[in-house]
């Protein structure tokens, strides 16, 4: 745990890329291969089972700081992360425990999956009185099963590809999957040929970034190739010997949310790899995401979801064909092969090809772009005609070309304060449209806002504070903010009728007043237009 | 009869007819330490620790009519009896005693228990009515030993100077500053401060105090005598285009706040060190323990909840409302420069 807690503090001290990717290098070449994998899992968000529950947690930490709960819990508000307010208020180890590693500490916890709530306190707050602070607050964190660090799969599989001489991509693959250091071992994940034999493995997915500058700035439109910017959850559809999975972008195996899917088996030939995106789909026309979203949601999906909100396999690439890895090959000729495929697939199966949208003109191009909301696309994407497909997110090949948001100006009615890093302060928004006299709350919005304009903000709630709901305060209505969203529709669940996707803080109108907010009947009537 | 009574003014003694660190304007106040919170503008009179008066004066004028007195040596304000006690927050610092009719009242202003090389040691006043503040007054607030602090600074200064950087730590003007200086090792490279932290010192070294060597940064200073070096700054410094002269800055701040991640991420800093002028959660309730009075009124920082703590250890506590800047440890001079 010593060696681990010291590569944690290294990285939580340095803002320095090379810093943390060097303190990676040196864990991995010192640390016993067992540790290491359940570090490389524990960045990958592959976490340990939670074995006891944090309101088991928040009283044996008050128990063991010798403070009434009530404490604990105002403690906690304030640091708003449960395992580190524990690491704080517990006292320090009478005598610091240096024999267990990390994967004996898991191991550990493991173990106090089956026995009684006695024994998980004893053992619990036995662990806490041998471990230093840091080690208490990574203790804690693998407890509750929320570990984030600042360290990007990208930096881990680089440091990774340093220590075992390989190529970063080849190490990329090889940490996809759903491996956990349960079932594999360090030399079957990187040395083995049998890792990439496991049928389920997934290929990284490539990635694009947003395009800030002018198209025409990409060179020539010939090199190019532009399709619509789809609103669903980015999937890789393995077929592979007799069985299939769905992998989403967050490396999780979602093949169980749509059984649906399982069909496509019959027409899609073994050793084929897609990649593409899993869209709500009903009479040919994309559902609105929120209603994806309600699949996603559900641990049983039923019959009844699968008819009201039924979903199909938007295919854009081609990674593997009869068994062959095509990712080198250039996206033309990846499309040349997936065109025909998808096209000969009979109707009535839920898969669908995204098209190439031609176009003579970056002019023309722009003209499509800004019809995307109509045909229910975010915007364009853009795809260097001889790109291969890479691993992670790299600039110049791939490009996502949204359409600009929509925006209305409202008024901050509520604040609510943050999580984690943010814990003292109001993060959290609500904001109103009007509606004659009325205030009518229809969003709520996080970030947005420059560091001194967030500061300004909070000295202006503190003192304009109305009344408080628990953490909620009712702030004086007068700050207008521009919000920006991405679609508008229709809701139940929400007073206000509406729900908008990805709303977000443009900017601080301090140039008006709250009467020159928009009003409810301008909701409504973006409502009509886009919903 | 209450010694002192609380006003919208700040804490009234009515024989004595003063005021402890009023934040409106009156015409006698007593000043426990000379942060801007605590020493406003505009007072007819300040009466403080003497090695504050200077500071008062820096800070709000030489004309102010200022007096001064040693730590322990007894005045008398229209027949209360009132003393100045280290409270080892700042150079000058004093913690209140008023007596008067037998009944003995202290305001700490700002303390911490651990000693200050230019502040002292901090000296326990036994009292019946004690007035404390509790910037920190959460169990989470539990601070590192001091020596390991400074060693990691020291660490920190020295691998940045390894790779060629400059080391850019802010900490308030008057106190954090002074206390870094005394403790980092200066052998390790040149200490450089920000015009706002040199004042100060010119101040602190004209009262015939030693400070370790340290270089005004001007608009003269050379880019390159910086690298290596370790540089003093408020943290307006730290916020201000004023950074963006130095080559390749690594930049941290000391602080309390910094025992807590999210706060240290906030800051924007690329390190925080756990280092307060303050008392944390248990040198509070070491002082209280050890004073045990039979009243105790609780001012800036976590009040409702460090005086509901106090009841439910059985003491007579209550909160007062002060304008102290309390949850900001930045008194309000970083702010303005």
């Amino acid at each position: 745990m010593k060696r681990f807690a010291f590569l944690y503090r290294q990285m939580d001290q340095t803002t320095s890329t090379n810093r943390k990717l060097q303190a990676l290098v040196d864990y991995f070449q010192a640390a016993e291969h067992q540790d290491a994998l359940w570090t490389i899992a524990l960045f990958s968000h592959r976490r340990p089972r939670r074995t006891v529950t944090t309101t088991l947690l928040r009283l044996w930490a008050a128990e063991s700081a010798g403070i009434p709960l009530w404490l604990f819990e105002a403690s906690y508000d304030m640091v708003g992360d449960l395992a580190e307010a524990i690491a704080l208020v517990t006292p320090p180890p009478e005598r610091s425990e240096t024999l267990r590693t990390l994967k004996d500490w898991i191991r550990f916890m493991q173990e106090l999956k089956d026995v009684d709530e006695e024994a998980k306190r004893k053992a619990i707050l036995e662990a806490w009185s041998q471990l230093e602070q840091d080690e208490r607050f990574l203790f804690n964190k693998l407890l509750t099963g929320g570990f984030r660090i600042g360290v990007s799969q990208k930096m881990v599989t680089k440091a990774l590809a340093q220590v075992l001489a390989m190529d970063e991509n080849a190490v990329a693959h090889r940490l996809m999957g759903d491996w956990t250091p349960d079932n594999t071992t360090w030399d079957a994940l990187f040395q083995s040929d049998s890792a990439l034999d496991d049928h389920s493995k997934p290929y990284p997915f490539y990635l694009a970034y947003a395009l800030e500058g002018a198209p025409e700035d990409l060179g020539a439109l010939s090199e190019w190739a532009a399709e619509r910017k789809w609103d669903g959850i980015r999937g890789q559809y393995i077929h592979r010997g007799d069985t299939w999975f769905l992998w989403s972008r967050g490396e999780e195996l979602v093949t169980d949310k749509f059984p649906e899917l399982e069909t496509l088996m019959k027409i899609i030939p073994p050793g084929t790899v897609l990649d593409g995106e899993i869209m709500p789909w009903k009479e040919d026309k994309p559902l609105p995401f929120a209603d994806l979203q309600k699949r996603i949601g559900r641990k049983n999906v039923s019959k009844r979801l699968m008819i009201d909100i039924p979903v199909i396999f938007k295919a854009y690439d081609l990674l593997e064909w009869q068994g062959k890895d095509l990712r080198e090959r250039p996206y033309q000729e990846r499309r040349a092969l997936l065109d025909p495929i998808i096209e000969a697939i009979p109707p009535g199966y839920p898969i669908r090809l995204s098209p190439m949208v031609p176009a003579g003109s970056w002019e023309e191009l722009t003209t499509i772009r800004s019809r995307a909301r109509e045909e229910h696309c975010e915007g364009l994407m853009l795809k260097r005609m001889d790109s291969a497909y890479g691993t992670g997110r790299k600039k110049g090949d791939w490009w996502k070309w949204k359409i600009d948001p929509l925006t209305i100006d409202a008024v901050m009615i509520y604040a609510q304060r943050g999580h984690g890093r943010r814990a003292s302060l109001f993060t959290d928004f609500t904001f109103a449209v009007l509606d004659g006299e009325q205030l009518i709350p229809f969003t709520k919005a996080y970030s947005g806002l420059t560091d001194a304009e967030f500061d300004e903000v909070n000295a202006f709630i503190r003192r304009n504070t109305l009344d408080r709901f628990g953490p909620v305060a009712v702030v004086k209505p007068e700050l207008v903010f521009e919000i920006a969203f991405e679609g508008i529709q229709a809701s139940s669940r929400h007073k206000s009728g509406i729900a908008l996707r990805f709303p977000r803080i443009k900017r601080w109108r301090k140039d008006k007043l709250r009467k020159e907010a928009n009003t409810f009947q301008d909701l409504q009537e973006m409502l009509e237009q886009y919903g | 009869m209450a010694l002192l009574t609380f006003s919208d003014k700040g804490f009234y003694c009515p024989p004595g007819d003063f005021y402890i660190d009023p934040w409106r304007q009156v015409n006698k106040a007593v000043i426990t330490h000379a942060h801007s919170d605590h020493a406003r503008y505009g007072h007819r009179q300040y009466i403080a620790q003497q090695d504050s008066v200077p500071l008062l004066k820096l800070r709000l004028g030489s004309f102010i009519q200022a007096t001064g007195y040693p730590y322990g040596t007894t005045f008398s304000i229209r027949g209360v009896k009132v003393s100045f006690h280290p409270a080892a927050h700042v150079l000058g610092a004093a913690q209140v005693r008023l007596e008067y009719k037998g009944e003995v009242w202290v305001v700490t202003g700002d303390y911490k228990l651990a000693p200050d090389p230019l502040a002292g040691s901090f000296e326990p006043v036994p009292c019946h009515t004690f007035i404390t503040e509790c910037t920190f007054g959460l169990p989470i607030y539990q601070w590192p030993e001091p020596t390991q602090v400074f060693t990691e600074i020291n660490d920190w200064w020295r691998e940045n100077q390894e790779e060629g950087r400059t080391s850019i730590l802010s900490a308030y003007s008057l106190g954090k500053a002074q206390r870094i200086l005394c403790s980092v090792d200066a052998g390790i490279g040149p200490i450089y401060a920000h015009g706002a932290i040199e004042n100060t010192h010119d101040v602190i070294r004209q009262m015939g105090i030693a400070l370790p060597k340290t270089e005004r940064i001007t608009d003269k200073t050379n880019k390159k005598d910086l690298t290596g070096a370790l540089v003093l700054t408020p943290s307006s410094g730290m916020a201000s285009n004023w950074i963006r002269r130095f080559a390749d800055p690594v930049t941290a701040a000391a602080s309390g706040w910094m025992m807590v991640r999210g706060n240290r991420r906030r800051q924007s800093v690329d390190r925080g060190f756990v280092l307060s002028d303050h008392v944390d959660w248990n040198a509070l309730n070491t002082v209280i323990g050890e004073l045990h009075p039979e009243k105790i009124y609780v001012t800036h920082g976590f009040t409702d909840l460090f005086a509901r703590w106090l009841q439910d250890q059985g003491y007579d506590a209550d909160v007062v409302r002060t304008e102290y800047s309390g949850e900001n440890e930045e008194p309000l001079e970083e702010v303005t420069g």
